[in-house]
């Protein structure tokens, strides 16, 4: 676990890698109510000119804040959290499955109110394929004491 | 072609999503989140929670529907088919738990086109029943123009 109170911007976290298969977007389907086709059928991804399956962007979004919560120990801390959707996941039908790769460094480290509590900002990286996949990808969390 | 008179205007308030804890737990396990006070209801209650603690995204969930209510009706006319989501924010003003029961407004804040495309930013002001902020929301939706 970090020092808490030596946490200065340029700070690493730990990298964080996670495979997504198929099964994983049909969960993710059900648990977030987002059925679109796109994120489970071959032809209808086809026919949208997309070149496979992808991943819901809402699902990589949720899977890079595990990067975050992870290193902070605590899902209640994240204040904010934001990104844009540069470019599309696509997940194979096989057991790999896709490769995202997560990393992310402290960008900016204040003290804010109510209670002079330190929140750090984030500042997050997802990589498929070897490109990155979010924009401008960033979270506030509260750091502990 | 969307309706450009929408911009500015807020949308009725929805009927209140009850937050589950079992909804908790099955998107808490969708996304790998392992931490225990998605999942027991000792740990958050452990952690200072009144109840289970939704993972920061979760908000996403019950707020997409209503936008996506909005967007297939045919007078706002929106070509939902060929949507993409541009960018994504959530901010939390506390967290989200077992047992919330949260109404939602869509406010349509912006809409332009360019370059063949519709961009529409739509901002969803979640509170509890009594009117305490909880979250805001804020999505870039695009679609193409037909031509």
């Amino acid at each position: 676990m970090p020092a808490w109170s030596a946490i200065a911007k340029g700070d690493e976290l730990p990298p964080l890698e996670l495979r997504l298969t198929r099964a994983d977007l049909v969960r993710y389907a059900g648990a977030s109510g987002d059925f679109n086709p796109i994120h489970w059928s071959d032809r209808t991804a086809a026919a949208v000119g997309l070149p496979g399956v992808i991943a819901h962007g809402m699902l990589t979004m949720a899977l890079a804040g595990r990067l975050v919560t992870r290193w902070v120990g605590d899902p209640a801390a994240v204040r904010s959290y934001a990104v844009r959707f540069t470019r599309p996941v696509v997940v194979p039908d096989d057991d790999a499955g896709a490769l995202l790769e997560l990393s992310g460094k402290v960008g900016d480290v204040r003290e804010a109110e109510p209670d002079s509590c330190r929140v750090a900002t984030i500042d997050i990286t997802a990589r498929f394929a070897g490109k990155t996949v979010l924009g401008r990808a960033a979270a506030e969390v509260v750091l502990p004491e | 072609m969307p309706d450009p008179s929408y911009v500015g205007r807020s949308l009725s308030p929805a009927e209140p999503y009850q937050v589950s804890r079992e909804k908790i737990r099955e998107f808490a396990s969708a996304i790998g989140e392992d931490s225990r006070i998605c999942h027991e209801l000792d740990a958050a209650r452990a952690a200072g929670h009144p109840d289970l603690v939704a993972p920061p995204t979760f908000a996403v969930t019950f707020t997409m529907p209503l936008i996506e209510t909005f967007l297939r009706d045919p007078d706002f006319g929106w070509d939902y088919s060929r949507m993409v989501h541009g960018d994504q924010s959530i901010t939390l003003h506390r967290p989200i738990r077992g047992g919330d029961e949260l109404v939602t407004t869509i406010h349509v804040e912006n809409l332009t086109t360019r370059a063949g495309s519709h961009m529409l930013t739509l901002r969803c002001e979640v509170a509890d029943v009594v009117g305490e902020p909880v979250a805001t929301t804020k999505a870039l939706l695009v679609t193409q123009a037909t031509s």
